[in-house]
């Protein structure tokens, strides 16, 4: 994305603006920090820990979501680099410089808030110049921006209309434009999308990653919804009560999680308890409640005898008959449940008295039941990939 | 034997009650008469009536001895343009503009304070903008009289401190007068500000701040003209009340500040020239019209 970021200016990119180009070639973990928490933490007055030493690095030009459920922090830690709230330790550094107490106003930052918070009785174009007009700036300079900006999130000729005369669509477009107009350092979003209907969502989710690139503005973005953080973000920080437990690109927080909480918040996990067996360079043997011994390769491997929860994803697990031939699977057990939804087939399978395991099963010729259904009641003998099980021991 | 079904006296007045409603549901144009009548006739005849009896009035004779003479004239009229009577009618919308533009700039931040105070601290900061209310307005005009005069609580404190030698004179003054306006009125500015404050979104303050407003461009770009239709109404409910006023300008004033209501009460029982008091209160009339057009006019202009 790096490239194309910088390339495509319509006036509104910090290269064309400032100056600062041959950043097209970095990537983005290389290019300077835009933003920095260090161990932020905000208590509230009724004694509630919103955000709880939260340490991020954030890179220019980044498209970085915080992920969690709600009343997880991240719209309070969002509202602390904003500036509406102060920390109460901690600190919040733009561009290498400790925010301190400094004012919403004299932040380079621009929020784009859940409600869109647009000014009711100005017309778009007001809306959208009122951040240049608060810098002063000239005219006619403010009418080229204004219009750059309209032209950026495609609402030309809605200059004279009012709020409530646009759809949730063109509103979150006119909040967008009122934002990026200014050219902040640091675009903050708090879920922009979450009172948009699912389809004009997901249009808006490629439209803004697409925008994103367009202008290079590091985005700062607060979700609870695990597909849109996933579909738009170059790294997400996955929070849960007040703390950040994991960062990374979308494909390690989905395929790598380090907690039962994310690999369950982030798409759907299977959950089996174990004890460990044997350890060994880079995997242990884990023999799960109900008996069976499976090895899960691991990184950094618990000792013997820990109780561990091994995380395997629904799709990752491959099941086929229990006399097929090729049925040498890790685990067995009887189809309980069969859920067709065209492009899938769920399977829920018991494998023990108290455990289940969902399947998801690509209806394609490829595979190993050969493209029948299996009724309910079959035995089966599920498998995966070493690397498709996650151990966990939180 | 047929046996006659008899039918109960209440059943029988049940029956007709329904007959009655069903007749009322029915017709749109009866129910509409039935629910607007009483008080259409109330002010049929207590309002409407009296008005165009003192419009009649207003182009009449005085008769000998304050009796009214049925002759066509616009008299009374013209002969409002006469300085001595066009200063009363300026001193009345100065004192009452005096008075709105210091209850607004009292109420307002003050309204805003309780719109922004804990839910459960509101109510109990609104029942103490009411609670003057509570006395009868005579009485505490009474008492601001006895807090102003010459040998009067603050007269007496100020002497005592020695930040003065002799007695200000602060009773029967315009000082007095819009004290006592700007006293008897603020709720009124208050309570409607208040309303518009309370559904004020105040994530647009949020927005404005982030957008680089500080708190001077805040207020007067956003928060004000949001809620200028309680500014509005506010105004209005201050400003006819004062202009019209009689008991302040009456006791406060003393007789040296006169307002057009007790040039209006002096003509139809001193001086018993009931024409010219009925001309004159259709000319207050008409200043009240004008400004609560204008008033409006400019909330259009600012397209809130």
């Amino acid at each position: 994305m790096s490239t194309s970021g910088i390339e495509l200016t319509v006036g509104l990119t910090r290269s064309a603006t400032q100056g600062e180009t041959g950043m097209g070639g970095m990537r983005p973990l290389e290019r300077p920090i835009d933003v920095e928490l260090v161990e932020l933490t905000k208590v509230f007055d009724n004694g509630v820990v919103a955000v709880d030493r939260v340490s991020l690095q954030i890179h220019q030009g980044e498209f970085f979501s915080l992920l969690g459920p709600s009343g997880c922090g991240k719209t309070t830690t969002l509202r602390m680099i904003a500036g509406f709230e102060h920390p109460t330790s901690g600190e919040v550094l733009i561009e290498g410089r400790p925010m301190g107490n400094t004012p919403p106003f004299r932040r380079n930052v621009n929020t784009v808030f859940q409600n869109y918070a647009l000014f009711p009785h100005m017309t778009v174009y007001d809306n959208v110049a009122f951040g240049l007009r608060m810098k002063r700036i000239p005219r006619d300079e403010i009418a080229r921006r204004v219009r750059e900006a309209l032209q950026l999130v495609r609402l030309q000729g809605f200059e004279e209309r009012y709020p409530r005369q646009l759809s949730g669509g063109q509103q979150q477009r006119v909040a967008l434009a009122r934002a990026l107009v200014n050219r902040p350092r640091v675009l903050l979003l708090d879920e922009p999308l979450g009172a948009l209907d699912l389809k004009l969502r997901k249009e808006m989710q490629l439209e803004l990653k697409h925008l994103q690139m367009t202008v290079g503005i590091t985005f700062i973005y607060v979700t609870h919804d695990q597909e849109e953080a996933l579909t738009m973000s170059d790294r997400i920080a996955v929070m849960n009560a007040g703390r950040v437990l994991q960062v990374g690109t979308p494909v390690e927080i989905y395929e790598r999680p380090s907690s039962r909480f994310v690999a369950d918040f982030i798409g759907e996990s299977n959950f089996l308890r174990g004890r460990v067996t044997e350890v060994g360079p880079g995997e242990v043997t884990v023999a799960l409640d109900g008996g069976f011994p499976i090895s899960v390769r691991c990184d950094q491997p618990p000792a013997r005898g820990t109780e561990v929860t091994v995380a395997v994803r629904p799709e990752k697990i491959r099941i086929a008959p229990a006399e097929a031939p090729e049925a040498n699977g890790l685990v067995r057990g009887r189809v309980e449940e069969v859920i067709y939804i065209g492009t899938d087939t769920f399977y829920v399978v018991r494998i023990t008295d108290e455990t289940v395991v969902r399947v998801r099963s690509q209806n394609d010729r490829n595979r190993l039941d050969g493209g029948q259904l299996l009724p309910v009641g079959t035995p089966v003998s599920l498998d995966w990939a070493p690397d498709a099980a996650r151990v966990l021991t939180e | 034997m047929v046996v006659a079904e008899r039918v109960r006296p209440d059943q029988q007045i049940l029956k007709w009650r329904e007959r009655i409603v069903e007749v009322i549901r029915q017709r749109e144009g009866l129910r509409a008469l039935l629910l607007a009548g009483p008080g259409g006739l109330w002010l049929l005849l207590f309002f409407l009536l009296p008005i165009a009896i003192v419009f009649a009035y207003s182009f009449a004779h005085r008769g000998p001895y304050g009796t009214v003479a049925w002759a066509f004239t616009i008299e009374n009229y013209t002969r409002f343009f006469d300085w001595l009577y066009i200063r009363v009618f300026l001193v009345s919308v100065w004192l009452a503009l005096l008075s709105t533009i210091i209850c607004l700039v009292i109420g307002y931040p003050f309204a805003y304070v309780i719109a922004r105070a804990p839910r459960r601290w509101r109510n109990a900061l609104l029942v103490l903008v009411l609670i003057p209310f509570w006395t009868n307005f005579l009485v505490r005009t009474y008492a601001i009289m006895l807090l102003l005069r010459a040998d009067g609580l603050i007269n007496n404190a100020l002497l005592w401190l020695g930040v003065i030698e002799r007695p200000l004179p602060m009773l029967f003054t315009p000082f007095a007068v819009v004290l006592g306006l700007v006293y008897g009125y603020l709720p009124f500015m208050i309570l409607p500000i208040y309303a518009s404050i309370e559904k004020f979104d105040f994530t647009l303050v949020e927005a404005a701040q982030d957008l680089g407003a500080n708190t001077w461009h805040v207020f007067w770009r956003v928060l004000l003209p949001l809620t200028l239709p309680g500014v509005l109404a506010g105004s209005i409910l201050v400003f006819i009340p004062s202009v019209g006023a009689f008991v302040t300008p009456d006791l406060l004033g003393g007789g040296k500040v006169v307002m057009i209501a007790n040039l209006i009460n002096q003509q139809f029982l001193t001086v018993r020239h009931w024409p010219f008091g009925s001309a004159v209160s259709f000319v207050l009339m008409a200043i009240v019209l004008a400004a609560t057009m204008l008033y409006f006019r400019l909330g259009e202009g600012r397209r809130v």
